[in-house]
């Protein structure tokens, strides 16, 4: 996961720069901000000039998913001290929280457990933006060699571990259909909260109350 | 190097959004007995979410993603460790741009 972090967040310190952001002010908003979506938005609406409250409203809608992401792991560390659960959360980014939810799946969550998976992924951000801020667009192509697909590539080998048979199918297919016909429709990252969604609804019209599952 | 106030500011506040975001839905769910169809839609959230942020960027880029994503669904069925299902899918996904273009 590391592999795959490090070009996008050397792209985005290379985009930063390229729109007159420092290195420093580039590693700032990675540190701080931390989210690869939130902050690619982010630097096109900078430097489009846009108010600052609807900066702060666009970068929070872009990680609405990052609600039902964190809603789903809660129920994994229930055990956690609410102030150290607390603080963990500040690290759950996409990937970490794929990788919690595998975990979860066969093992309990333990917070070292969470801290270990998490927390390594954000100085690697940090020092990727750092470098791409740097040498800019000197940056070879990760096309090349497919690292863009190296995201896509662990989300669907984590989602294989959430088979459950063909309702699973249903709910996958529908969120499917209805994050592409989103992404095609509807600018920005609203495609993500509508596709989870419809997901969740499809798994709850399937859902009879005689089950004890 | 220096760093304007303001866009600083501005930072801290989107670190306060992305964070919140993160922290809301724990700290709603902390506590709530979860059963039913409550418990069928979160259960649902991890594969539908994980679905829905990769599917245009495997179904809608062309056919060297797509069919690099049935490649990487299939190694994983077969329960292969994780970096073994990244690697064929980064693998195949090269192989088949070459062949696609």
């Amino acid at each position: 996961m590391l592999l795959a972090y490090a070009p996008i967040a050397a792209l985005w310190g290379a985009v930063a720069a390229g729109q007159g952001f420092s290195p420093l002010e580039a590693v700032l908003v990675s540190g701080i901000v931390y989210s690869g979506a939130a902050q690619f938005v982010a630097v096109d609406l900078v430097t489009a000039g846009t108010p600052l409250s609807l900066l702060v409203f666009t970068v929070a809608t872009v990680g609405l998913r990052h609600v039902l992401m964190s809603a789903s792991i809660s129920r994994h560390i229930t055990h956690f001290p609410r102030l150290r659960a607390s603080i963990l959360m500040f690290w759950l980014t996409d990937e970490a929280w794929a990788i919690l939810e595998r975990r979860a799946l066969h093992e309990k969550l333990t917070p070292a457990y969470f801290l270990g998976a998490s927390m390594p992924l954000w100085p690697n951000w940090i020092l990727f933006t750092a470098i791409g801020a740097m040498i800019g667009n000197r940056l070879g192509d990760g096309a090349a060699i497919g690292l863009d697909f190296a995201f896509a590539a662990m989300f669907i080998a984590v989602l294989a571990g959430f088979w459950k048979g063909p309702r699973t199918g249903a709910i996958l297919a529908a969120s499917a259909l209805a994050a592409c016909v989103a992404k095609l429709f509807i600018p920005g990252a609203w495609y993500i909260l509508i596709g989870g969604i419809v997901g969740m609804m499809v798994a709850v019209a399937l859902h009879s109350e005689a089950e004890t599952a | 190097m220096s760093v304007d106030p303001l866009f600083f500011l501005a930072i801290v506040l989107m670190g306060c959004s992305t964070y919140a975001t993160r922290l809301s839905g724990y700290l709603l769910l902390r506590g709530v007995r979860i059963e039913g169809r409550m418990k069928a839609a979160l259960d649902a959230v991890p594969p539908a979410i994980l679905t829905a942020v990769i599917a245009p960027a495997v179904l809608l880029q062309g056919f060297a993603e797509m069919i690099a994503g049935a490649i990487t669904l299939t190694v994983a069925l077969l329960r292969a460790p994780l970096l073994v299902s990244i690697a064929a899918g980064v693998g195949s996904v090269v192989a088949l741009r070459h062949l696609f273009m």
